[in-house]
């Protein structure tokens, strides 16, 4: 069997849909021929023809509203925005649509549209290219938020979104699409939309994360680990609705626990995790919760852009303050 | 002078004023005057269905409600142009058309009265429509969407969003017919220009000659109407949708009209516009103009507007009466439409609100 990348599993998965059900389209920029800019539609327009993968104009508000209106009317689009920095004209059909057509009709109409785009920092890439977004699709209700950091994860999370009956924005770290690859058999074998992922056991922290970051989370669990520090790494990767059992099981267990992400820290989803974990596990905390994420600031331009993705260092001495403090 | 582009565009007109014909080829359904009084009938029954839910406002059993005062012809024929397959994008006062189409009064109430379940259209075709679009032109995009569907699909089916003057400044609107024009997408356009964009007339929304033309760059057909003469815009839409259906193209349709009342209940629009601008425009009242043409054919006359505004009150009051009489919603179902399935967060905020709900009874 072949192994694939994080974003051939992307491909994968659509390919995988979009023979199984002739109600699947792609649609974006470059989506086409050239099979987009980091080629997740790869040999897909080939194979599916020129309408079920469509080349639209050069505008997001076209793409955000057209994908409305194939969902609406019995269609399953899956809509790509080139780089998350340019998701915001989409936002509009997806928060007043997407996410309320079902519960503005009553149920008589839905939306079950997929809103890909590759997601994050760390590639050296212009302005607009670079951000860490999810928050802001995190708080609208009626909308799941997937954010895979794994090849498997990525086709198995893509073919649930796909085939979720309601909207879901599937935010890709750009920065590990290529970063190894892995066995993923092509077994049309979707992922549950509402499980986080427990990556590695752990007695003494939680390190929660999602996206890119995954991978220092790993890293400082190793170094943790050569230190004598047994750290438990969990993916959320299905952001919203959020597992929580998962985390709180995993934190009334360590009594630690240090959430890492890429996005400022302000309003991050990270606080809406540390808010939880105070209601419903302060009694089992040893120590203050942490966070290692993003300043508050822009995606610096990338000469320093290193300086604001947190970092393997930063997360292992964040453990280490929660060990130090209780 | 080498010229890359010439474009004109077509005016239409059957009924002037006073509901005489301009012109002598009047279309062929005008010859049946059965049709002709059915659509005359929608209109005066749209236009006291209106009368009833303002009055409804103003004493406090409707919430804001948008008026369609004026439009009547426009939205009539829009609704009578389209085929039951076909779908409707409406923005959020065509009731005309949607009334044409299966919505009932009491839909219309019961969304306006601040209850979902009136976008929950229970009558064919207008279930498979789209509800009210509020957010200004965006709903010309999920027409465009629905155009693609069709297209994907080979459905001989074509998708109809109505518009406002303000409307065709958006991107949306702008997106929608380019890549409509981009994609031969079955697509028809219907710009319901009243003049008025709340307090904003048509000349601030933009320096060109008709609203039409902006169907010109994005190579759809592009038509002007009189948008309060039901012949012009029955046969301006008929041949639009039709030529989409047969793969000949979407267009752009500017049916010309006035909004005779406030945009809102909310609004009052003596605060931007005189009189004497709004008794002209009475002149050009659709429903008189369409009642003077049947009457000079002997299919309408006094007693039968009697006889119908009779019938339009037993009908209107019976669907107050229904709204009415319609309890709020449980709280639980402030939830259950959020997902398809509830998620466990949801489940448990749901129940804390209908505890609260217990412990106040």
């Amino acid at each position: 069997m072949a192994q694939i990348t994080l974003i051939e599993a992307v491909t994968q998965a659509m390919a995988y849909e979009m023979q199984r059900d002739p109600s699947v389209v792609v649609l974006g920029e470059d989506v086409g021929v050239n099979g987009g800019v980091f080629r997740a539609t790869q040999g897909l327009q080939q194979k599916f023809g020129e309408l079920r993968v469509l080349d639209t104009p050069l505008d997001e508000l076209s793409i955000a509203g057209l994908t409305v209106g194939l969902a609406a009317q019995g269609m399953k689009p899956i809509a790509e925005a080139q780089f998350e920095g340019f998701i915001y004209p989409m936002m509009e059909h997806i928060v007043c649509h997407a996410a309320r057509m079902r519960n503005r009709t009553r149920g008589r109409i839905t939306c079950p549209a997929v809103f890909r785009a590759p997601w994050g920092g760390g590639i050296h890439a212009p302005e607009h290219h670079s951000e860490a977004n999810e928050h802001l699709f995190a708080n609208v209700p009626g909308l799941r938020v997937v954010l895979p950091s794994s090849p498997a994860r990525a086709y198995g999370l893509l073919l649930a979104a796909i085939r979720d009956p309601d909207p879901v924005v599937f935010f890709e770290p750009k920065r590990i699409y290529r970063q190894y690859k892995e066995e993923v058999p092509d077994d049309g074998e979707a992922l549950p939309l509402d499980v986080c992922f427990v990556l590695r056991d752990g007695s003494d922290v939680t390190l929660v994360t999602w996206g890119a970051q995954v991978k220092e989370c790993l890293e400082a669990a190793e170094q943790l680990a050569a230190e004598g520090i047994s750290a438990e790494v969990i993916d959320v990767a299905t952001l919203t609705p959020l597992d929580f059992d998962t985390i709180a099981e995993s934190v009334n267990k360590t009594g630690r626990c240090v959430i890492v992400h890429e996005a400022p820290r302000t309003a991050g989803f990270g606080g809406e995790i540390a808010a939880r974990v105070a209601e419903q596990c302060l009694y089992q905390l040893l120590a203050p919760i942490e966070r290692v994420t993003g300043y508050d600031i822009h995606t610096p331009l990338y000469r320093l852009e290193q300086k604001q993705l947190p970092s393997t260092a930063r997360v292992v001495a964040a453990a280490k303050r929660t060990l130090a403090a209780g | 002078m080498t010229i890359a582009a010439k474009f004109e565009i077509e005016y239409l007109q059957y009924l002037d004023v006073d509901g005489k014909p301009v012109r002598k080829d009047l279309p062929e359904f005008t010859k049946d005057l059965d049709h002709m009084v059915e659509l005359y009938k929608l209109m005066v029954s749209t236009r006291i269905f209106d009368a009833k839910s303002i009055a409804l406002q103003r004493t406090g059993k409707l919430g804001t409600y948008a008026s369609c005062l004026g439009h009547e012809a426009a939205h009539v024929g829009i609704g009578s142009a389209m085929r039951p397959e076909d779908v409707l994008a409406p923005s959020y006062r065509e009731y005309g058309a949607q009334l044409y189409r299966g919505v009932r009064p009491r839909d219309v109430y019961m969304y306006w009265g601040g209850d979902e379940r009136g976008n929950d259209y229970q009558n064919e075709p207008a279930r498979h429509d789209f509800a009210w679009s509020v957010p200004i032109a965006t709903q010309c995009l999920h027409a465009a969407g629905t155009a693609l569907a069709f297209k994907i699909r080979g459905e001989k089916r074509v998708a109809v969003c109505t518009i406002g003057d303000g409307g065709s400044s958006k991107g949306d609107f702008m997106g929608a017919i380019n890549v409509a024009g981009a994609r031969e997408l079955p697509l028809v356009a219907a710009i319901v220009n009243n003049q008025w964009a709340i307090s904003v007339p048509r000349k601030y929304q933009s320096g060109a000659q008709t609203l039409a033309q902006k169907g010109l760059a994005a190579g759809l057909h592009c038509i002007q109407v009189d948008g309060n003469d039901i012949i012009a815009v029955r046969k301006a839409m008929g041949d639009a949708i039709e030529r989409a259906r047969n793969g000949g193209g979407g267009s752009v349709v500017e049916l010309v009209t006035y909004r005779l009342g406030d945009h809102t209940t909310a609004d009052d629009a003596r605060r931007y516009r005189g009189k004497d601008e709004v008794d002209e425009a009475w002149l050009k009242d659709p429903v008189k103009r369409l009642r003077a043409w049947l009457e000079g054919k002997k299919a309408w006359n006094q007693a039968k507007e009697d006889a119908w505004h009779h019938e339009c009150d037993d009908w209107m009051d019976n669907e107050v009466n229904a709204y009415l009489q319609t309890g709020a919603q449980p709280v639980g179902a402030m939830f259950d439409y959020t997902f398809a399935e509830l998620p466990a967060e949801l489940e448990q905020q749901r129940a804390y609100a209908l505890s609260l709900e217990q412990q106040a009874h």
